[in-house]
């Protein structure tokens, strides 16, 4: 009776919701469900096993596409959580910064082109370039698209922020760096670390520029993925589904609760 | 002299390495994308810097034997299909994610945080498993088929992958979640004690709705359909891997062209015609809300 | 039964019967019972949390009672939805539709219960006049200031002809000087309408000047229902009298009751006589006595006492004396009519005086 008469709620909702959260969830279910399938013929349930999981682990191409991919994105975090950071504090904080809006929208970039458009920028640079080395090229074109996701994050968190916490530390006799160091740096690290987990994850993730620039060797993890399910699907490449995302969604779980934390 | 004068400018140099990033990887690629649109298809593949509009012509025409041009509406359904489809998804996102993000808006804080949580989590696993699992799902004897055949529905429907349906199912799961936050944060924000002046102004529910929730949540809307419908005109992985070879939207239409078809100017003009429709989308949008914001604020 | 009232035969606006609220395990308020009348200007007073916006919401239709019912105008409301119900509210926050104008606010009400567009266009016109507000008809409520968001709130809630008009703690949100000016505007709107108006507020200074009677609330029950001057005048326990106004409290030892009258012996050493409520011969009360009722220096009093001037607080139109006495401060308050020069001096030995009648007995 209490519930019906909040103004608020609307009846059906809840069940609408829940079926939602149904289909957010099914299709990845299934995945993880056909995983331990011991058939080779992914739809026919042949009794529970890990086999798949063990030749998966023992796959050496795939091995390699996780390096390859681990090295790209390791990289990529650390150059644009950096210079995101850079750019989150003097956009944020900065005083009297000129051309800010149109700063932001630069910076934000990646964003609002359909990443296809970036993938063909950054393959036409390359090849202008003459670069050729392939690693090379997938490290910098995953900066730059990562550059975004890191920036929103530290700048949501330096937005949290209380200026008057930096002025207090100037306040008693800290100087600029050391107010930086002590105060800022500290309050805005988990939205750095949230940051640079989303870039981590981006990067991980990328399938559409790193397929375009597949070239020298240098095939990352969602590429190699792309190349077994043209091949059809497989309980093998179900096992690898699951890892994956067991590994994402141990991510996404901390960078969340950093993001949360006070 | 002055000493200030020589102090580093901080603003200056904590912008330069976001800016350099992005102005030699991106702005100076994409004027070189325009000059390749207009430049000749070299004999290997790549380009020669020799002035054409023959690209662009491509899009509308083939060119016979003799040289004349025949209208060939090929890669203009493509383009269309690519419009219809993230229209089309991004009204479906709008449509499913309000009721959604409604209900958690008003959950307590913890059960709110644990939802959102959930609705962002997909997000963060492998596109490309994600996308992977409807081949599943949709597939020759996928878990859709055996189902409907095991209740003995159907006998023999063969694959609901590879067109229209399989590829807007694939667009709207994989984007939802971009729908569902921003929706979710301007219901957050609106003030509870205006839905109950609309009661109290003796409006019901749907009275509610549709002249006080649904207007004052808007901007959230908009956003979410910006954010929703941009990756879906580039969508690569969906139409690949759901649409098949032959129903192609504009993303993987221009991969080939770069992969393996090897028409550089052709792949170039196409993304600058994307280009062109997600910033006329944008600056679009952008007034809109800059109107919306402006009578908010407007005091 | 009602004096203000007592022209007419009072017929009931609204009565609350039984009602109580509990919110999960927390007893918002206990059962309550009383009737509101017709064109009565009717507060709910109390401290935040005592149950006062619970018992307006409930009216409302926004909070459904644990037990009670609710009638409005001899029918009974219970489980009708607010938009079924022919109340309305100004929102503390005026909850002004910020996507619509002024205009469309005050329509907004009339146009759910279907009125043609001529007599609505009327009626918010004669609303805008009402309240003053007929040359911001197209603006938006953010290019309002705060107390012309609040005259568009009271149209908005007023256009529909409520037969309840109810108020939660509606002059809150402004400044000091603008509260003041709203008061005036909101008795007079009362008047000029007719309505019942029922308001809900902690500021005890606001309910004794706007209200025909004050319903006392605290910890979730009714603590005195009455005229201004009678919850003043003759608080009906400890609480009354120190949430209206501002009183001395002085431990006492009741000797003896006899009817309205208690004889006890104060803290200050003297026995006297006087009005009470509870008070049990050979048990503890307290005796309470206001600042502005014990004259300094003793005048002509039949009770005074010796004190020494501890503290003076000037205040414009008062001056506050604290008054050491019977090892207990006595707080008095004194006009300042007269001349400065009249002022005491901190350490200065003076005599304290009041009157029997002035002093209310209560029950411990």
């Amino acid at each position: 009776m209490n519930a019906d008469n909040d103004v608020r709620r609307y009846p059906g909702f809840g069940v609408f919701s829940a079926i939602f959260f149904a289909y957010l969830y099914l299709p990845i279910a299934v995945v993880v469900f056909y995983s331990f399938n011991a058939n080779r013929i992914v739809s026919n349930w042949g009794g529970f096993s890990l086999h798949w999981y063990t030749t998966a682990l023992s796959n050496a191409n795939l091995l390699t596409a996780v390096k390859t991919s681990l090295l790209v994105a390791t990289v990529a975090t650390v150059a644009s959580t950096l210079v995101a950071l850079m750019a989150a504090l003097v956009l944020v904080r900065g005083r009297n910064v000129r051309f800010r809006r149109i700063s932001e929208t630069v910076v934000n970039l990646p964003l609002l082109l359909p990443e296809i458009v970036v993938a063909v920028a950054v393959l036409i640079l390359f090849s202008e370039a003459g670069l050729a080395n392939g690693l090379v090229k997938l490290m910098i074109a995953h900066t730059t698209f990562c550059i975004p996701f890191a920036f929103l994050s530290i700048r949501a968190r330096l937005q949290g922020m209380d200026l008057d916490l930096e002025e207090a530390a100037r306040d008693l006799y800290a100087t600029g760096w050391v107010a930086f160091r002590r105060v800022t740096l500290p309050l805005i690290l988990p939205g750095v670390f949230a940051g640079a987990m989303l870039a981590f994850v981006i990067s991980m993730d990328d399938f559409i520029t790193s397929n375009l620039l597949n070239s020298g060797g240098a095939t990352t993890l969602p590429v190699y993925i792309f190349s077994l399910i043209k091949q059809g699907v497989s309980p093998q490449l179900n096992a690898i589904s699951t890892l994956i995302m067991l590994a994402s969604i141990a991510l996404a779980t901390v960078a969340f609760l950093l993001q949360r934390q006070r | 002299m002055k000493p200030s004068a020589r102090k580093p400018n901080w603003n200056v140099l904590g912008l330069l390495p976001a800016h350099l990033i992005m102005v030699l990887t991106l702005i100076i690629p994409i004027g070189i994308i325009i000059v390749v649109s207009f430049s000749t298809r070299g004999p290997y593949g790549g380009f020669e810097y020799v002035f054409t509009t023959a690209p662009y012509k491509q899009l509308l025409f083939n060119e016979g034997w003799t040289g004349e041009l025949e209208f060939n509406p090929q890669y203009l359904i493509v383009v269309a299909r690519t419009l219809v489809l993230s229209a089309v998804t991004t009204s479906i996102c709008l449509l499913l994610s309000f009721p959604v993000a409604y209900f958690i808006a008003l959950r307590r804080p913890t059960i709110k945080v644990l939802l959102i949580y959930l609705v962002t989590l997909p997000f963060w696993v492998s596109m490309i498993v994600r996308v992977y699992s409807w081949i599943i799902i949709l597939g020759k004897d996928g878990v859709i088929e055996k189902t409907l055949r095991g209740v003995g529905l159907v006998d023999n429907m063969g694959s609901l992958l590879f067109g229209n349906t399989a590829m807007l199912v694939g667009l709207v799961y994989s984007y939802i979640p971009l729908m569902i936050l921003p929706i979710f944060a301007s219901i957050e924000k609106l003030d509870p004690a205006l839905i109950e002046a609309s009661h109290d102004l003796y409006g019901n529910r749907l009275i509610t709705l549709r002249r006080v929730i649904l207007p004052l949540t808007r901007p959230g809307m908009i956003a979410g359909a910006i954010l929703v419908f941009v990756p879906s005109l580039g969508a690569v992985l969906e139409p690949t891997l759901l649409g098949g070879g032959k129903t192609m939207m504009m993303g993987n239409l221009i991969q080939l062209q770069f992969g393996g078809a090897r028409n550089w100017p052709l792949g170039a003009a196409i993304a600058i015609v994307l280009m062109a429709a997600v910033m006329i989308f944008l600056v679009f949008q952008g007034l809109r809300s800059m109107r919306i914001e402006g009578l908010e604020r407007a005091s | 039964m009602n004096d203000e009232a007592g022209l007419r035969a009072p017929r009931k606006a609204v009565e609350i019967k039984g009602v109580s609220k509990v919110f999960g395990t927390y007893q918002a308020l206990k059962p309550v019972s009383f009737d509101i009348y017709d064109n009565e200007f009717f507060t709910l007073l109390g401290p935040s949390g005592c149950g006062k916006t619970t018992l307006l919401r409930m009216i409302a239709g926004f909070e459904q009672p644990t037990t009670g019912q609710i009638f409005l105008h001899g029918s009974n409301i219970q489980g009708l939805p607010p938009h079924k119900r022919r109340v309305n509210t100004v929102f503390q926050s005026y909850a002004l539709f910020p996507h619509m104008s002024v205009e469309q606010n005050i329509g907004f009400g009339l146009e759910n219960l279907g009125w043609s567009k001529d007599r609505r266009d009327a009626r918010v016109a004669d609303m805008l006049r009402l309240v003053h507000m007929e040359a911001f008809a197209g603006r938006k409520p953010q290019q309002l200031s705060g107390g012309q968001r609040q005259r568009v709130a009271l149209a908005r809630a007023l256009a529909p002809e409520p037969e309840v008009l109810l108020l939660d703690e509606p002059l809150s949100a402004l400044d000091l000087k603008l509260r003041q000016a709203m008061r005036d505007e909101l008795r007079i709107l009362q008047r000029k309408t007719g309505i019942t108006f029922v308001f809900v507020t902690h500021d005890q200074e606001e309910a004794l000047d706007l209200s025909d009677r004050i319903c006392v609330l605290g910890d979730g029950e009714i603590q005195q229902l009455g005229t201004p001057a009678a919850i003043y005048e003759e608080p009906s326990n400890r609480f009354v009298a120190d949430f209206i106004g501002e009183t001395n409290f002085l431990d006492a030892e009741v000797i003896a009751v006899n009817g309205e009258q208690a004889t006890v012996t104060t803290q200050l050493g003297m026995t006297l006589t006087a009005s009470h409520k509870k008070a049990v011969a050979g048990q503890k009360a307290f005796m309470s006595i206001r600042p502005e009722k014990i004259s300094l220096p003793a005048q002509a009093n039949p009770i005074a006492v010796d004190g020494t001037i501890m503290g003076t607080n000037y205040l414009g139109g008062y001056t506050y004396y604290l008054v050491e006495t019977g090892g207990t401060t006595l707080r008095i308050s004194k006009r300042n009519s007269v001349s400065r020069g009249q002022m005491f001096e901190i350490g200065q030995s003076v005599k304290v005086g009041f009157a029997a009648e002035s002093v209310r007995i209560l029950g411990a």
